[in-house]
């Protein structure tokens, strides 16, 4: 099979290393305008929850950080496939960029839903209960990905091991997504993917989706910007770095 | 005012929740930043060596 030439280029760290000094900064600025914004719109114009009052405006917060979590994962569990299939060493240094991120970003899902699910179910936590149980295991994995990385020294053996870890782990994501419809939940099922269209009035959806796309430009401005630090570790001396190293010094 | 930081007796969940986001983004630049830092400072370090350079694959430029 031919590869198209854009493939052979995401392959060229040099390539890849400007492309993303390129794009970072919009992404970073765009998508904490959008944060700031949404947040604004979420917190002060929309209007609090018929039911569960003013605790619903985690609802800005929650699901977006629970998605850029499984977002992530996708990505890292991509990455590593790619690379592991075509031998690729930038789609691993893309994977080993995705996980601590999207390992924070899962934190960030389960610390606010405990704090959504303790004045709306009166429990902070609840073992047992699939949605919680499944993101939780998304945290792991991620962290499993990451303590496994740590085990070699090697680091072409690590990327390897590594990615059929991450591989594997990604039935997990559709399981997550689905838990709240095939097991009962104390969780609520999904507000955006509601049948009959989203199940929240339109002053409420607009910060909903703005906080979506703020979260999600975030995600990939920092994954830019850690995928350029792994570049530069891993291409160490090469000499397009140490060109771009004493040019940058001139400037 | 004090209605809107009370957020109906919610406001310890919502603002905490908010909170935390925040600083979890927060970490999350920091420690890029950080990362960044160690890996320039030591392919800086490399290219400043004045040992003979290791041979470098040829390679030919995109087009």
């Amino acid at each position: 099979m031919k590869l198209p030439r854009w493939f052979h280029q995401l392959g060229s760290p040099p390539y890849v290393y400007r492309l993303a000094e390129r794009l970072a900064p919009w992404l970073g600025g765009l998508g904490l305008l959008l944060l700031a914004v949404g947040s604004y719109w979420g917190l002060v114009i929309a209007p609090p929850d018929y039911q569960q009052g003013d605790s619903a405006r985690i609802i800005y917060i929650h699901p977006q950080t629970a998605y850029v979590g499984m977002m992530a994962y996708v990505v890292m569990a991509v990455a590593a496939g790619i690379g592991y299939v075509w031998r690729m060493k930038l789609a691993h240094a893309v994977a080993v960029s995705a996980a601590p991120i999207g390992a924070w970003f899962t934190f960030c899902a389960l610390i606010t839903g405990a704090l959504w699910g303790r004045p709306t179910w009166g429990t902070y936590w609840q073992w047992g209960d699939p949605r919680i149980m499944s993101e939780a295991l998304l945290l792991f994995l991620f962290l499993g990905y990451l303590a496994l990385r740590g085990a070699f020294d090697d680091r072409d053996k690590a990327d390897r091991v590594t990615a059929i870890l991450a591989v594997v782990g990604v039935v997990n994501v559709p399981i997550i997504h689905y838990s709240v419809e095939w097991w009962n939940s104390l969780h609520q099922t999904s507000t955006l993917l509601a049948e009959g269209g989203p199940a929240m009035t339109i002053d409420m959806l607009i910060p909903f989706l703005i906080m979506f796309a703020g979260f999600t430009l975030t995600f990939y401005w920092l994954l830019l910007r850690r995928l350029q630090a792994e570049i530069v570790e891993r291409e160490g001396n090469a000499r397009w770095l140490r060109d771009w190293l004493a040019g940058a010094r001139n400037e | 005012m004090s209605e809107f930081f009370s957020m109906g007796g919610h406001g310890a969940y919502v603002w905490s929740a908010y909170g935390i986001t925040l600083a979890v983004l927060i970490v999350n630049v920091w420690l890029v930043r950080a990362k960044r830092r160690s890996a320039l400072q030591r392919a800086k370090a490399l290219a400043t060596q004045d040992e003979v350079p290791r041979k470098q694959p040829t390679v030919r430029r995109l087009q």
